[in-house]
């Protein structure tokens, strides 16, 4: 048995080489574009073209000042914060209440209405994306922040309020009861016992929403007209457009976007997995 | 089709809870279900449900998305896009694209997973760079690929050339021939990553003990994953089945920043479509037909699907009614 066991960890150990070797062939061509659009955006235009992987003969930050000095720039920055920020509040802020009917408060006909809002996960938004315009415009929402950020929230719920759910009906009956013994509400017990409970998973909601409207490219780009709202993503599209030939500069633009991002993800990689991969593995 | 019922606690809870229902008691309670279902529902019901509906609607009109409704079509609009080479165009091109990421990336992403398996040493920083790529924005990712597909001075024509003198250049994204082919490799780059850690997630949930078990009964490294681990893995390789074809039938993004569906429409796909038709040309009704075409395309999948393939999967998360 032991010998097994020793024959097996030695087998295992020189498995180890070609597995490292797949592995590290992939993450390299994973991360050729990343890395040379970084080095690259410290280089001439010539250089760029001549030698697109070496290191810069010189570092050029010129690129990189010459973006962080434009107005244009930072208001997308701006823009982009606002919309994420205010779809994730409002997204909790609705789907948390929702939630918690669907989970803990039972009354005639809200089965119904639980699968009417399941229904919405069908729904791709670009299927109804030019009704939804319309409807966006009737309502003066066309050219303005809140055009976009509702359908986001409006979008999200089905998923988030599908996850919440699941997570608050965990919860067990005897923590309710303590907070009716203790002489709370229901209220009560949503506010002060459930929801602090929750805190991981709206969490990792939260990061998936953010993401989600960070990177969010369709309805800006129908709903936003004016350039003074364009998200990030909108001026990107702008500025390759704008400096076609230049691509050492749209590559100090692109990274001086991606690295936040990558900070970003490297802080919540957990919770973006985690939140991902529930649900989608049984345990 | 009843999703769900209601959880069997639920129905002692309410007989259970002592009688203190004073008639005040219940009105508190059922302006606290208004309080807390409406706002959202009304969100919901405005800008999910009434555009679906919508859509279904518009699609029986020709309209130019001002003025009143009047020009009825019926089905007219549905005939005109079946019989549309362009759309048909994008329709295959949807239609390649799943089964390009059903025979390629998947396959990619699981062997990838296999390889990562349970106990690599430093697996969790091969996980951090295959997932990488998901997180950029479609924008970004679009960008960067342009770059390399750049026919003249582009990274992939650059490295090419030196490493085989006397390489033709190639148009790559400009080329009708190749467009959804480098389109595909893009999204397969940027998309594995999250089929990866849905897989390695499940391979984590494999006990430790089933597999030794098989080891000690002399089952080599390669018949414990086609007889253990795979196996295993299948409710969660076919929920990845799943995503990745109603992705695939729905995709637009990468696409639009691209190509825009070009050159000459040779990587439309229907979503570029609907957006050329709906907005660039102001036919909304048309638009709203193919609209409707992709959300019944996406719905007859996913149903077929469920039905014949996650059954088992589904009974134990949704409860059946």
């Amino acid at each position: 048995m032991q010998y097994i066991q020793q024959r097996g960890s030695l087998r295992n150990s020189i498995l180890l080489l070609p597995r490292y070797f797949i592995c590290i062939v992939a993450a390299f061509f994973v991360l050729i574009p990343i890395v040379t659009v970084f080095l690259g955006s410290f280089k001439t235009n010539a250089e760029l073209t001549s030698s697109p992987f070496s290191l810069p003969t010189t570092w050029h930050w010129e690129n990189y000042s010459s973006i962080l000095l434009q107005g244009s720039f930072w208001q997308s920055v701006g823009d982009s914060v606002i919309t994420t920020l205010a779809t994730v509040a409002l997204l909790l802020l609705l789907a948390c209440p929702i939630s918690f009917i669907f989970a803990r408060v039972p009354f005639r006909g809200r089965e119904v209405i639980f699968n009417i809002v399941l229904f919405g996960l069908l729904f791709p938004i670009t299927m109804a994306i030019l009704p939804l315009y319309i409807t966006l415009r009737n309502l003066l929402l066309v050219d303005t922040l809140l055009g976009v950020i509702l359908p986001q929230v409006a979008f999200g719920l089905p998923t988030t309020i599908l996850i919440l759910r699941n997570f608050f009906q965990d919860i067990p009956r005897e923590l309710e009861d303590a907070t009716y013994v203790d002489g709370g509400s229901q209220i009560d017990f949503f506010l002060r016992v459930l929801l602090p409970l929750a805190l991981p998973s709206l969490a990792v909601i939260s990061m998936l929403a953010m993401v989600a409207s960070w990177n969010n490219f369709l309805l800006p780009l129908l709903v936003l007209n004016s350039p003074q709202l364009w998200t990030l993503p909108l001026q990107i599209m702008q500025f390759q457009g704008e400096h076609s030939t230049d691509w050492a500069l749209i590559m100090s633009f692109v990274s001086i976007t991606i690295i936040p991002a990558i900070i970003f993800y490297l802080c919540a990689e957990r919770y973006l997995i985690a939140g991902l991969t529930t649900g989608a593995v049984k345990g | 089709m009843q999703l769900t019922s209601s959880h069997p606690l639920e129905k002692a809870e309410a007989s259970a809870r002592p009688p203190t229902s004073s008639q005040r008691r219940s009105v508190g309670r059922l302006w606290m279900i208004l309080l807390f279902l409406l706002p959202g529902f009304l969100l919901y019901a405005v800008l999910v449900l009434l555009p679906v509906v919508q859509a279904a609607y518009y699609s029986l009109f020709r309209w130019s998305g001002l003025g009143p409704l009047t020009e009825f079509y019926g089905l007219k609009n549905y005939v005109l896009a079946v019989t549309d080479n362009v759309f048909l165009k994008a329709f295959s091109n949807n239609l390649i694209i799943l089964v390009l990421s059903l025979l390629i990336q998947l396959p990619f992403a699981l062997m990838l997973a296999l390889t990562i398996g349970k106990d690599l040493p430093g697996r969790t920083i091969f996980r951090t760079i295959f997932f990488l790529p998901f997180i950029l924005s479609d924008v970004v990712t679009g960008v960067i690929w342009t770059f390399i597909y750049r026919p003249e001075g582009g990274l992939l024509n650059t490295t090419l050339q030196s490493l085989f003198p006397g390489y033709q250049l190639q148009l790559w994204l400009a080329d009708p021939k190749m467009v959804l082919g480098c389109i595909f490799l893009v999204m397969l780059w940027k998309y594995f990553g999250l089929h990866l850690v849905l897989y390695v997630a499940a391979i984590q949930n494999i006990p430790d003990e089933i597999v030794d078990a098989a080891r000690i009964d002399g089952s080599s490294p390669l018949q414990v994953v086609r007889y253990i681990t795979i196996p295993l893995m299948s409710s969660t390789i076919r929920l990845s089945i799943f995503l990745s074809a109603l992705g695939s039938l729905q995709y637009f993004d990468l696409v639009w920043v691209m190509t825009m569906g070009g050159p000459v429409h040779a990587s439309e796909t229907m979503a570029t479509y609907l957006l050329q038709y709906g907005f660039r040309s102001f036919q909304m009704g048309y638009g709203s037909a193919i609209g409707v075409i992709m959300f019944a395309t996406s719905f007859v999948f996913a149903l077929m699907y469920q039905r014949l393939i996650m059954r088992r999967d589904l009974a134990g998360s949704l409860p059946e009614g």
